[in-house]
């Protein structure tokens, strides 16, 4: 199974989701953001950290770059296109995923883990998971996931929610939400679920003796399901 | 011709920014106010003269890249 990872100026989730995505079984190729074509991939990855200094919108100026020409073209004709963190905001500005990612509500920076609900598992990301909680990282400043009250409802008609943050258990409620999120929404995806956006960082839970391994059910989910 | 244009958080949108300066101003003893809204304010130099021309360039800028619709506003306040 081949991915791509695009790095951006400002990417620095680039490398350890090569790794991750490597240690699954993936064939990893690195993808500049001047590049114009994407190398033959059953996923392309859009990494986390602060493309472009974060400058104008966090992922407005990336969402403009050459590559993503090609991103997009991949993901409107069916392609599996994930983003993380920075990456969702990218994806949100290029709008191929709905709504915006604002500030965080206390405008604090926010690292620590989260655990997420995993709302739709009839996809290519989550089908046969076992797991319907993820414990993940979450690392950011503009997670605030927002959407008009029409678009709430047509994600919500559209079974479009991948995730929600949670309790340990599963409580979707006020209290978990780290950073004031419409509905606990951690992840979105695109109408035909080919596109997926998410705060949380699976790629930073992929060793037990350094963080945890939920990250680890998931890329292993992940490529079993592409095969 | 130089367009100056100003980009706000639509109303139901939570701008926590906004909320703390209104905080911080309360602070220092400015009681009056209700609100307070923070946005962002761009000056484009256009090598444009007419000024329709140069406007409608602006507002494509705006709605391709300045301001994102599903969460701002974009007001052109001025061309000349």
């Amino acid at each position: 199974m081949k991915s791509a990872v695009i790095t951006f100026p400002g990417s620095n989730c680039d490398r350890d989701m090569d790794v991750a995505l490597k240690k699954f079984g993936f064939k990893n190729k690195m993808v500049w953001h001047g590049d114009i074509e994407l190398p033959k991939s059953d996923i392309v990855v859009l990494p986390g950290g602060f493309s472009y200094g974060d400058y104008l919108r966090c992922g407005s100026m990336a969402s403009k770059s050459k590559i993503m020409k090609a991103v997009l073209n991949f993901a409107n004709t069916g392609g599996m296109v994930i983003g993380i963190c920075n990456g969702f905001q990218i994806l949100v500005e290029t709008g191929l995923v709905p709504g915006a990612l604002l500030r965080n509500k206390y405008l604090e920076f926010i690292c620590k883990n989260v655990f997420v609900k995993i709302n739709n598992k009839q996809n290519t990301y989550f089908k046969n998971i076992e797991n319907d909680i993820l414990e993940l990282h979450i690392a950011h400043n503009e997670g605030n996931y927002f959407c008009t009250s029409d678009q709430l409802k047509e994600i919500q008609d559209n079974q479009q929610i991948a995730l929600n943050y949670c309790s340990q258990n599963g409580e979707v409620e006020k209290k978990f939400n780290p950073n004031g999120s419409i509905n606990n929404i951690a992840g979105v995806f695109n109408k035909k679920k080919n596109v997926l956006g998410m705060m949380p960082h699976p790629e930073r839970m992929i060793d037990l003796s350094l963080s945890g391994e939920d990250g680890s059910l998931f890329f292993n989910n992940l490529i079993n399901n592409i095969k | 011709m130089k367009v100056s244009i100003i980009i706000t958080l639509k109303k139901d949108v939570l701008d926590p920014q906004g909320k703390v300066i209104h905080q911080a101003l309360e602070g220092m003893g400015f009681n009056n106010i209700s609100e307070v809204r923070q946005g962002k304010y761009f000056e484009i130099d256009i090598k444009e003269t007419e000024t329709k021309r140069a406007k409608d360039k602006v507002e494509e800028m705006c709605k391709k890249l300045l301001a994102n619709l599903v969460i701002e506003n974009y007001e052109i306040i001025d061309a000349q």
